[in-house]
């Protein structure tokens, strides 16, 4: 095979941080080769630096042989590379079509739509990607958005593709046409570098580059190794997938949710008709591609939303429309899915956030003022108890890595809460050991006697620590299933809205 | 009243009412393009001034209105450099950046005047005359209406069907909306986001300017302190009432113009109303109209967001 793309000896730095630490790296004609490794090992500075994005601090690059020096993305393009970034970079208010073309005319003053058109359908219908080019792309289900940003690099002649996690928004449906896709460009002549933390999409590699802390792991042919190995190589020591549930007779009946509905912004029907009810020691999972209603569940259920209809019953108390205040007094935690908006204020040291919300209780003041000492010293306890890696507490919270934002917001609510746990996509973007040590508390929990209300997307999460799965597709829950006896494609099913495989 | 009275009357606020959209419509437009480039321009009424105030100069300096246009023009330009410095150069909040070259350009536009002026007579001149156009001019309502403006007035309203055709039917349209919905979509491909910015707000300033400067040509004969009188912020209150589209700015721009030559003639009329109350009208409206229109889904989503790589 001949060497499309080959890097020696890469080295970024970023204010005193070494990101990519004489990074070797080559890639081969027809190829899928794998960037693996856990959020900041570097991957995405690796690519950035092959797509002219940022200015490499030491190291070359060849492409066909040649050594070449980018000083901005359209060289790269010029190079035949493209990129598919891990969040969109699309405008929605445009069409399909338009984002394609945007920036990329050359000559002429008026836009030249109908070549384009021409040019576009045919790379559609080479790689049998269908998208209607004149729908404007926020209409488009996420998973389509995905195929934009891919004809926006072909168009461009890419012949060297990197795909930044491009399964992070998709269904389990949608991640096989990718990879599907995918497959017919490589059968094509195209290369692919794809950037990506999941296993499952590493063994569809035909080699993978591990990376930790921004230097090389390893180069390995993904036939020759397997997922254990390269978990281990990744987090440097190994890591277990399925943690162990006990089995526990659910309890008392925590909370109750009957008929319920809730309006959105422009008048829509959010929630429809939602009912379910979760036990003491058991933990509730629901399943669902983003934006299918979880957010807005977990809005009603936490008390900043209203429900248009519907009650809401918390130990055999109607709790329907209290505010947050009284449902938090009442012993309900809430781990909500954007960290760093709505988990935490970043400028706020973690002694602050861990207190956020609890300011007023006689723990934390003296009188009019906080006690700074003892919140001080809870954020020592806290900082230890959850391996939360930061200098000490008053370490401005904006600081933290993903994973340790989350020990904050899940230390703060732990500690507060006593009966019902709302975690929602609480291991969203997180590492694998991370997400083990989530899962790992998670189900402590549930042993202490906590009701557990669990969203994810993530599949895997759901079957490791759900005692049953309600899938959610458009407001509604479409069935609730056991996850001994479920299979991921029937939840795939699902989440796509189809009813039958509930049945 | 007679009817031939009453219909004198209607033309002559309905005239007025083109004549007074003039240099609202210019500006207006001018900052059309500006925020959809994603740069929220709030010097609007300081480039109108300074546009109006070089016009003045030029005109008195001169004897050319054609020249004085040329330098009203100019003087939007330097403030399109300096509000794209600002904005997209050094990222500074846009509303601070305008609301700071609005104080600059009302200070210095009065310090210049002063020392213009000093130790003589202020000069005045004879502004911009009506253009009728042959032939259309003689239809009876419609050609007096229409067709006996000012030869600015006819490219106010050409400019605006011209701004709709950049924007959404030439490739620099695109990129530039592009720029105020997803800057970020220029910059992976390998396109200067600051070098377009500059383009759009120093294009656009030039046109806010263009309206400055007609303000003095087309209605008065001497500069007057801060003689955009708020006109600037009413343009801004357009692009909103208009949702950021051409045709919704123009509509909003002929309302406010309607009001204030309404407000002038009930005025000459002897209508018993106050007349700082009927003067009042436009800016009136305005705060009406910011309270009630609450539909912006054509707001650019970046705009006034510094574009910075993460």
């Amino acid at each position: 095979m001949t060497s499309v793309l080959r890097v020696e000896a890469l080295t970024k730095r970023f204010a005193g941080v070494t990101a990519n630490d004489g990074v070797d790296f080559d890639l081969s004609s027809g190829e899928i080769h794998c960037l693996f490794g856990e959020n900041g090992a570097g991957k995405s500075t690796l690519s950035s630096c092959i797509f002219g994005f940022y200015r490499p601090d030491g190291g070359r690059i060849f492409v066909h042989g040649r050594e070449v020096d980018f000083s901005s993305p359209s060289d790269a393009i010029a190079a035949g590379i493209g990129m598919v970034h891990q969040h969109f970079v699309l405008v929605p208010e445009f069409t399909v079509l338009e984002n394609i073309i945007v920036g990329t005319q050359k000559s002429g003053w008026r836009l030249n739509a109908r070549e384009a058109r021409r040019k576009i359908e045919a790379i559609c219908s080479e790689y049998g990607i269908e998208v209607n080019l004149d729908a404007y792309v926020w209409e488009l289900a996420v998973g389509r958005q995905q195929w934009v940003e891919i004809l926006k690099a072909l168009y461009l002649d890419a012949r060297i593709l990197i795909l930044d996690e491009p399964t992070a928004v998709l269904t389990p449906a949608e991640s096989q046409t990718l990879f599907r896709i995918i497959k017919a460009m490589c059968a094509k002549g195209l290369s692919i570098i794809l950037i990506t933390h999941k296993l499952v999409e590493v063994m569809q590699s035909d080699r993978v580059t591990v990376l930790r802390k921004g230097k090389v792991v390893d180069t390995l042919r993904t036939a020759s190794t397997s997922a254990d190995e390269l978990a281990r190589l990744m987090v440097g020591r190994a890591v277990s997938f399925t943690v162990s549930k006990p089995a526990l007779a659910p309890g008392a009946k925590v909370l109750e949710v009957e008929g319920l509905s809730a309006i959105g912004h422009w008048g829509e029907h959010v929630l429809k008709n939602i009912t379910f009810a979760v036990a003491r020691h058991e933990i509730f999972g629901i399943a669902g591609v983003a934006d299918n209603g979880q957010k807005e569940l977990f809005e009603v259920l936490c008390g900043v939303r209203e429900p248009s209809a519907g009650s809401v019953r918390l130990e055999a108390e109607d709790v329907t429309g209290f505010p947050a205040r009284a449902l938090m007094d009442r012993g309900v935690g809430h781990i909500p899915d954007d960290r760093f908006r709505e988990g935490l204020v970043r400028q706020f040291s973690i002694a602050d956030n861990l207190v956020l919300g609890w300011q007023r209780d006689g723990k934390y003041t003296s009188g009019p003022l906080m006690n700074r000492a003892a919140i001080g010293a809870l954020s020592k306890t806290m900082i230890a108890e959850y391996q939360i890696a930061a200098r000490d507490g008053a370490v401005p919270a904006g600081n933290l890595s993903g994973g340790n934002a989350q020990k904050v917001i899940i230390a703060r609510e732990f500690l507060h809460a006593s009966g019902l746990l709302l975690a929602n996509q609480p291991t969203r973007g997180l590492d694998v050991g991370v997400i083990e040590y989530v899962q790992t508390r998670l189900l402590e929990k549930r042993a202490e006697g906590f009701a557990i209300v669990l969203a994810s997307e993530e599949l895997s999460d759901l079957f490791n620590l759900a005692d049953r799965i309600a899938v959610m597709f458009k407001g509604e829950i479409v069935g609730i299933v056991d996850p001994r006896a479920a299979s991921v494609e029937e939840i795939g099913m699902m989440m796509a809205g189809n009813r039958q495989a509930a049945a | 009243m007679s009817q031939l009275f009453q219909e004198a009357i209607l033309i002559s606020i309905l005239a007025s009412t083109l004549r007074i959209m003039t240099p609202l419509l210019f500006s207006a437009m001018g900052e059309l393009v500006t925020q959809r480039a994603g740069i929220w321009n709030m010097g609007v009424e300081g480039t109108m001034l300074m546009g109006a105030f070089a016009a003045y100069i030029g005109v008195t300096a001169s004897g050319s209105l054609w020249l004085a246009v040329l330098a009203g023009v100019l003087a939007g330009v330097l403030m399109g450099v300096v509000i794209a410095f600002m904005t997209a150069t050094m990222r500074v909040d846009h509303f601070i950046a305008g609301l700071g070259l609005n104080l600059l350009a009302s200070g210095l536009t009065l310090y210049w005047f002063q020392s213009y002026i000093k130790r003589r007579e202020q000069p005045t001149f004879s502004g911009f005359q009506n253009w009728p156009i042959p032939g259309l001019a003689d239809i009876p309502f419609i050609g007096e209406v229409l067709f006996s403006q000012r030869l600015l007035t006819y490219l106010a309203l050409l400019c605006v069907p011209a701004i709709w055709f950049l924007l959404y039917r030439t490739r620099y349209g695109l990129e530039l909306r592009c720029l105020g919905e997803n800057p970020k979509a220029l910059d992976v491909k390998g396109l200067s986001v600051p070098a377009r910015q500059y383009a759009a707000v120093i294009f656009g300033s030039a046109m806010t300017a263009l309206g400055g400067s007609f303000l003095m040509l087309g209605f008065s004969d001497r500069f007057l302190a801060d003689f955009s009188a708020g006109r600037g912020w009413i343009v801004i209150v357009a692009l909103i009432a208009g949702n950021w589209a051409p045709k919704g700015v123009l509509v909003a721009i002929v309302a406010f113009a309607f009001l204030e030559a309404l407000a002038t003639h009930m005025q000459v009329l002897g209508a018993p109303v106050p007349h700082q109350l009927l003067l009042a009208l436009p800016y009136l409206a305005s705060i009406v109209i910011l309270m009630f229109v609450r539909f912006r889904s054509g707001q650019p989503a970046r705009l006034g967001v510094a574009y910075m790589r993460e």
